[in-house]
């Protein structure tokens, strides 16, 4: 047979302390230790697992990169849509600054076409963390001819972005914290936890600033603004465990209960003043529950029975289509949707 | 769509218990030479691609005219990317097995995005090397072994990749683990194992193949269920038991007057009782209590975010650092560095920037340039100035005074970024002390 490399060393031998680093003369790596590590052919072990598990580790990144990007912008702000994942990132906002209040006020970038519970629970929510709530209406977006019209029943996801980047312009928000995550969508997938966007609020996905270790520089010139994504290496199954585990409370329509539907390219779509049926289509009664929360018009809901966090993990396990696949109508439309929009400043 | 890369295997496990182990990894290597088609491949037959993402990279692949399905297009998810064929950042795909996820950072391989690999091995425990079996090691492959083992991943798994095209020749592998056994060595890496694979065909990514009767060693899958996981988040990777350290981020108000100090604890845990030192102004206290959100703990492991409450009242504030008494920091404004330099403007003595290590923005000036790295020779040679993608020494004055650990002791107080005062720009990674390649 031949031989392959597979050598192992055990834990590393306790380094030169710093001071003994500045005398030491210019030399190759060869110089930090006489001789070669020992070698030998052996299988790798399996290791001692940490004694944090996922969630907390999850977690604790989580709330160092809120206090970091709190403490080094002068005007943050926390977007927040009413779904799951801006229910979590609230949720350690106000543990990254327990026993004091969240420092920031949270904004919701309001499409009009929402579902009912959404809003409530919003208040609901953001009310019980003591923070304060700011509003900004896409339809206040409208009326001032900021952007066109398109029409009653037409979409207005991505509208938001003029809604939002006008709110963070008038407010002079230099840092918004989302609640993406990577495991979304393979442009969300290259985005670094802080995201920098120019004076047009624009993000420019060839070129990213380096970001290394858990050192986030936050660093922005006026007119320019930070995205945060403190979700950034959470998965769908993460956020529901996490959920379980917090008792995070969650709008309704996250748990499986009766609705009207339409079946509609592919998606379930409730029945709405926004969406009937055209032509063929036929509204039928079904058990469905939602996996994302966005706009009413193009947000689809997934047949389930599952009525609990414990329910939706199970079920989690065996779906075969990913979460903004089976909702979202809104990555349709081209291969690079996402890209392009977040090209554009939204979230 | 002429052949598809076959039917994925059943019943491959997504869920995961409450509790798992976190391996971080990065794919490292030359550019082409494989680094997305093996995280695709990977994924694909682990069964942790959803369908309608598999749909949409056939639909992807079928429009760019391609014969077959290109798994690459799994993690080269932008636009231009796709255009090109290349990966030009990095992206982040996950993964789970039943008692370990996984945080995967595809990494491109091109020079010009050198930063961009640097990101996503900065936080690896470990790294796959994709070498191209018809071309064996090259400059590019040497580069990006470096930096990984000078970022402290000592845990290298090599896909001598492409076998197909080699005919799986004994002697194209075997080249490979020759150069490799000599670069793992003089880099004195924890662990290198060296795979003979096919990342377009799947042989030994997850299934065994029967091209290499030769070869018994562990797939890539194997390989990674079975490494050290939790290296970054722990730091036990580059010493176990050093002093605690808590960077202070922000201060908390307790009720009844009190102050805490919020910050993640890296370096060794904490306990109540424990004496400790606040630097760099050096005074002396003891931890009275380690406050949570969900409540104060007897104990602050490694990696988790808390407050801590002292017994004296000191003045403390954001970029102060508490450390244990016992193994503390060096407190200097002087000292020596290993940077990767990635800035097109040269870096030059005298050359003024902003250093940003642990929660402290300092302004720091370049005293002298001791020479640059070359990672063909892996020695240090004299040098006027380091250009973009560039490894090397120098010596730093901050402007402030910091609690510094060498890298090779600890990867949060012995790392540091420097940032461009006009631009804002990150355009250095730093290591505190000499390129020390061997622990
Ligand atoms: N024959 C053969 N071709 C392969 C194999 N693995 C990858 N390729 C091809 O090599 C080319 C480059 O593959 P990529 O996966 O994009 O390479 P990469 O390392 O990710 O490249 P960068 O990220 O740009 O550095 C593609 O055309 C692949 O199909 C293999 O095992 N055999
Ligand atoms: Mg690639």
């Amino acid at each position: 047979m031949t031989k392959m490399v597979i050598f192992q060393r055990g834990p590393m031998d306790s380094a030169a302390t710093l001071r003994s680093t500045s005398s030491r003369p210019i030399a190759g790596p060869s110089a930090g230790r006489p001789g070669q590590p020992d070698a030998s052919v052996t299988a790798l072990v399996r290791p001692v697992g940490h004694p944090l598990g996922h969630l907390d580790l999850l977690e604790s990144l989580a709330v160092f990169i809120i206090r970091e990007v709190a403490a080094e912008s002068e005007r943050p702000v926390l977007l927040f849509s009413g779904g799951k994942d801006s229910a979590v990132l609230l949720h350690l906002a106000a543990k990254a600054f327990k026993p004091g209040g969240i420092p920031f006020p949270v904004l919701h970038v309001d499409t009009g076409h929402n579902f009912p519970e959404v809003l409530a629970y919003r208040d609901a929510q953001v009310d019980a963390e003591g923070a304060r709530l700011l509003v900004a209406k896409v339809q206040d977006s409208i009326d001032q001819g900021r952007v066109a019209d398109p029409g009653p029943i037409a979409s207005r996801n991505r509208l938001q972005t003029t809604t939002l980047l006008d709110a963070i312009n008038a407010n002079s928000f230099d840092a918004a914290f989302g609640g993406a995550r990577r495991d979304e969508d393979k442009a969300r997938a290259k985005e670094r936890v802080l995201s920098f966007r120019d004076s047009f609020g624009q993000w420019d996905p060839k070129r990213q600033r380096p970001e290394l270790w858990q050192l986030y520089q936050g660093s922005v010139r006026p007119g320019e603004h930070l995205r945060a994504f403190p979700l950034s290496d959470w998965t769908e199954l993460d956020i529901w465990q996490y959920i379980r585990r917090e008792q995070i409370v969650l709008p309704a329509i996250y748990y499986a209960h009766s609705r009207r539907v339409i079946q509609r390219d592919g998606m379930l779509l409730a029945e709405s003043q926004w969406v009937t049926p055209q032509g063929i289509e036929v509204v039928e009664e079904a058990t469905v529950r939602y996996r994302t929360v966005g706009d009413a018009t193009l947000t689809g809901a997934v047949r389930s029975e599952a009525a609990t966090a414990d329910d939706i993990i199970r079920e989690l396990a065996t779906s075969r289509i990913s979460e903004r696949g089976a909702t979202r109508g809104d990555d349709r439309f081209s291969e690079t949707a996402m890209e392009d929009r977040k090209r554009e400043g939204y979230f | 769509m002429s052949k598809s890369p076959g039917s994925p295997p059943t019943g491959g496990p997504r869920l995961g218990a409450d509790t798992m182990d976190l391996l971080r990894f990065a794919t490292v290597g030359s550019v082409d030479d494989g680094k997305s088609t093996l995280i695709g491949r990977l994924l694909f037959d682990t069964r942790q691609l959803f369908d309608d993402q598999l749909d949409a990279i056939t639909v992807a692949s079928e429009r760019r005219g391609l014969g077959e399905v290109d798994l690459s297009f799994v993690t080269d998810g932008l636009r231009a990317e796709r255009e090109q064929g290349i990966t030009i950042d990095v992206a982040y795909r996950y993964a789970a097995t039943p008692h370990r996820k996984f945080v995967i950072a595809d990494c491109p391989g091109h020079l010009q995005y050198t930063s961009n690999m640097a990101t996503g091995a900065s936080t690896a425990d470990l790294v796959l090397v994709l070498v191209d079996a018809t071309s064996g090691l090259r400059e590019q492959s040497r580069r990006h072994i470096c930096i990984a083992a000078l970022l402290g991943v000592d845990q290298l798994v090599v896909c001598a990749n492409k076998m197909d095209l080699v005919d799986w020749d004994t002697s194209a592998y075997q080249h490979i683990v020759d150069e490799m056994e000599t670069l793992a060595r003089r880099l004195g890496l924890a662990s290198c194992t060296v795979i003979p694979i096919s990342a377009l065909h799947g042989d030994n990514v997850v299934e065994r193949s029967d091209a290499a009767p030769w070869y018994d060693g562990p797939t890539v899958l194997d390989a990674l269920e079975s490494a050290q996981a939790g290296g970054w988040a722990s730091q036990h990777g580059l010493r176990q038991g050093n002093g605690g350290r808590l960077p202070v981020q922000w201060v908390l108000r307790q009720p009844g007057g009190g102050r805490s100090y919020a910050g993640m604890v890296n370096g060794g845990p904490f306990r109540t009782g424990d004496p400790v030192i606040v630097l760099p102004q050096g005074q002396y206290s003891t931890v009275r209590s380690i406050e949570t959100a969900d409540g104060p703990l007897p104990r602050a492991e490694v990696g988790l975010s808390v407050s801590l409450q002292l017994n004296d009242d000191i003045d403390i504030s954001r970029g102060d650092l508490i450390s244990s008494l016992e193994e503390q920091p060096t407190v200097t404004d002087e000292f020596e560095a290993t940077l990767c330099w990635f800035h097109d403007r040269p870096l030059r003595a005298g050359d003024r920037l902003k250093l940003k290590h642990t929660t402290r923005v300092t302004p720091v000036i370049v005293e002298r340039i001791e020479g640059i790295f070359d990672v063909n020779e892996l020695e240090v040679s004299e040098a006027p100035e380091l250009v973009e993608n560039d490894i090397g020494v120098v010596r730093l004055r901050t402007a402030m005074p910091l609690a510094l650990d060498s890298y090779s002791v600890d990867r949060i107080t012995g790392s540091f970024v420097l940032i461009d005062e006009l631009t804002i720009a990150t355009v250095a990674a730093g290591m505190v002390g000499p390129p020390r390649l061997h622990g």
